[in-house]
């Protein structure tokens, strides 16, 4: 499902030097399989899920979703490519402040270039616990309501893909447990991959497959 | 914008006051131009005392404004009725200003003339072309051998009160102090014509010669032919059914008028009235084309104001449209949280420049409806003054055709000032941006 290739990555630095940030040889997750990548801070996790959401290019390598290549799309492809195929689960859960909680969850759907389903929005909330603070918006809801939005909000379009970024490490320990379910219960229900990148070994310690960063990028391992 | 709900409404209340102040520029021009060009129709020459200037002869005579001006004797005005130049002329109508009405702060010209003013010139043509008589809303026009006679414009009968069967007594000059002069009645109140005659009240000129000041004195050892009985005077012996009050007319040697307008039988005769007046040996007339005039005023006096104004205007509108970009751009940093959010959900980068152009565009688009809206309810508003201080009629539905090229500009203008914040939003930093959220 997921198939990346040779990737490698790097930034230019303001002297003009070239830092190396990724350089992975292969890295590959199966249809509705979950995988954590654990690492350290400033390891690249962020640089690596940006590349695999096309949000950033890579300089080399090839990164296969549903076998297609994304590598070769140009910008705005990706960007539709991204808005149908995959769902993003931040740390700061990035909710729109001056949406509802219905209202972001649609928007996951906005830009996929079909019609947005009020209906749908409305399910997703329910089967994340909120159908009842769905007209609120995220200033009214507790940090665990938030997240469980932006979980609903991953799913509303049918994603193949979900990218989740530290998805538990700004939620209290009692609702961290919480929104670790929905998403497994979700991605379980869909058969949707799941790349979930932490470094809670509580987190990590739930999942089979959990591979080190350090191991998958080169340029770590090197150092 | 629901967001800076408050930034947005101001930006949109300042772009509302520039374009607002547009409107009432535009509108009021055109209205202008339209009420002088159309005040002179009806006639081709004014023929008044040389001393006066070209404008001031018009404005005196057609738009009722300004002093006095220097008059010219009665038999001038006889050879157009049937003296050298009455082969070439169609109507002649004699007027003698100098006189006025106040009531209620207000001050009306009173205009000495004959009852064929109303009678043989029109005040304008219909879209078909014909002619645009004058009517009377009540009563009639006044007669010529009744000699205290009057008919009042629709203006004056409705800020005056006054109406047929009342009277009213014309002050000497321009003043309110000046003195007052006998009693005239009205015996007709004309219909709304838009014209500055709607502020004018029409006496007969008989009975204007017979007031006090108003008779040229005779030379010494001249016969005072009919009767020298002053003003005071007359009310006391007479018949009180005469509406002639005892008076005879006064000789026409004792006669001045202050100005006539001519209508001409051709162009040729127009021609050769305005040759001979203007080029001939007596230099004491002159002959005027008013819709020349008129033309020239508009073009050197009215223009030029309309320009710097409605520049002024275009400016305000400049800095209203400079403040959606700042008030925009200083909320990108805020928003680039919003627009990395969309970006990960798939927006593109043009989609989201074009989400600030929509805001651009649509907070331009709000203050413009509403400074269009705002400028036509202040042209209603001030209506009421501005007619009954110049006779012209502003209203609500009064539209300028250029309004309609100003909303469409204002989405351009809105496009131009919403490029940068839209350019910033197009480079987001989408990962750095992320990591600031606080949701």
């Amino acid at each position: 499902m997921l198939l990346l290739e040779n990737v490698r990555k790097s930034y230019r630095e303001p002297d003009g030097e070239i830092l190396p940030i990724l350089e992975i040889p292969r890295l590959e997750i199966a249809a509705g399989e979950q995988v954590v990548l654990r690492g350290r801070s400033g390891c690249g996790k962020t640089t690596l899920l940006n590349c695999i959401s096309g949000l950033s290019t890579v300089d080399a390598g090839n990164i296969f979703i549903n076998e297609h290549d994304i590598t070769g799309l140009h910008e705005m492809a990706r960007d539709r490519f991204r808005a149908q195929h995959i769902g993003f689960v931040f740390q700061t859960f990035n909710l729109l402040p001056a949406f509802t909680a219905h209202e972001n969850v649609l928007l996951g759907m906005t830009f996929t270039g079909q019609k947005t389903d009020p209906k749908r929005a409305a399910n997703l909330l329910e089967e994340v616990g909120l159908s009842h603070r769905s007209h609120h918006k995220p200033a009214e809801l507790s940090v665990g309501e938030q997240q469980r939005v932006a979980v609903a909000r991953a799913l509303a379009n049918q994603p193949s893909l979900i990218l989740a970024d530290e998805p538990t490490a700004n939620i209290d320990p009692a609702h961290q447990q919480q929104v670790i379910d929905l998403l497994r219960g979700a991605c379980e229900k869909e058969n949707i991959a799941m790349l979930l990148v932490t470094h809670s070994p509580e987190v990590s310690a739930q999942f089979e497959r959990v591979d080190e960063l350090e191991k998958v990028n080169q340029v770590l391992a090197k150092a | 914008m629901e967001q800076r709900s408050l930034a947005s409404s101001l930006t949109g209340l300042s772009m509302a006051l520039g374009v607002a102040l547009m409107i009432l520029v535009i509108v009021i021009h055109q209205v202008v131009v339209k009420q002088f060009e159309g005040d002179a129709e009806g006639y081709h020459l004014i023929v008044g005392g040389g001393k006066a200037g070209d404008v001031q002869l018009v404005m005196n005579t057609v738009f009722h404004i300004g002093e006095p001006i220097y008059p010219i004797p009665y038999s001038y005005y006889k050879q157009f009725v049937d003296g050298e130049y009455a082969p070439f002329t169609s109507v002649a109508i004699p007027y003698c200003i100098g006189d006025s009405y106040h009531i209620n702060g207000l001050r009306f010209r009173v205009v000495a003339t004959t009852p064929d003013l109303f009678e043989k010139l029109a005040y304008g043509a219909n879209e078909d072309g014909s002619d645009k008589r004058y009517e009377f809303s009540s009563g009639r026009n006044f007669r010529s051998d009744h000699f205290f006679e009057a008919v009042i414009g629709a203006v004056v009968a409705s800020k005056s009160g006054l109406e047929v069967g009342d009277t009213f007594q014309p002050t000497h000059g321009m003043s309110s102090k000046g003195e007052k002069h006998i009693e005239f009645e009205i015996v007709g109140v004309l219909k709304s014509t838009g014209t500055s005659n709607d502020r004018a009240i029409f006496a007969n000129m008989e009975g204007f010669y017979l007031l006090d000041g108003h008779a040229m004195p005779l030379e010494e050892g001249e016969e005072e032919a009919g009767q020298s009985m002053s003003e005071s005077g007359m009310a006391v012996s007479v018949d009180p059914k005469d509406p002639n009050r005892g008076r005879s007319p006064l000789p026409e040697r004792q006669r001045e008028v202050t100005s006539i307008l001519v209508r001409c039988e051709s162009d040729t005769a127009m021609m050769y009235l305005d040759n001979a007046i203007n080029k001939g040996k007596d230099r004491t007339t002159v002959a005027v084309k008013p819709g020349y005039v008129v033309q020239d005023m508009l073009d050197n006096i009215i223009g030029p104001m309309q320009l710097v104004l409605l520049i002024l205007t275009v400016l305000i509108v400049i800095v209203a449209g400079i403040s959606i970009l700042v008030s925009i751009y200083n909320s990108m940093s805020e928003r680039s949280h919003d627009i990395a959010v969309m970006r990960a959900l798939g927006a593109s980068r043009t989609a989201v420049m074009g989400i600030i152009l929509v805001e651009s565009i649509l907070l331009a688009l709000l203050g413009g409806v509403s400074g269009v809206a705002l400028g036509h309810v202040v042209l209603a508003a001030i209506s009421p003054y501005v007619e009954s201080q110049s006779g012209i009629t502003l209203g609500f539905w009064q539209f300028s055709w250029q309004e309609g090229v100003l909303i469409p500009s204002l989405v351009v203008f809105a496009v131009l000032v919403g490029y940068l914040p839209a350019l910033t939003a197009y480079r987001t930093d989408v990962g750095r941006a992320l990591g600031s959220g606080r949701y």
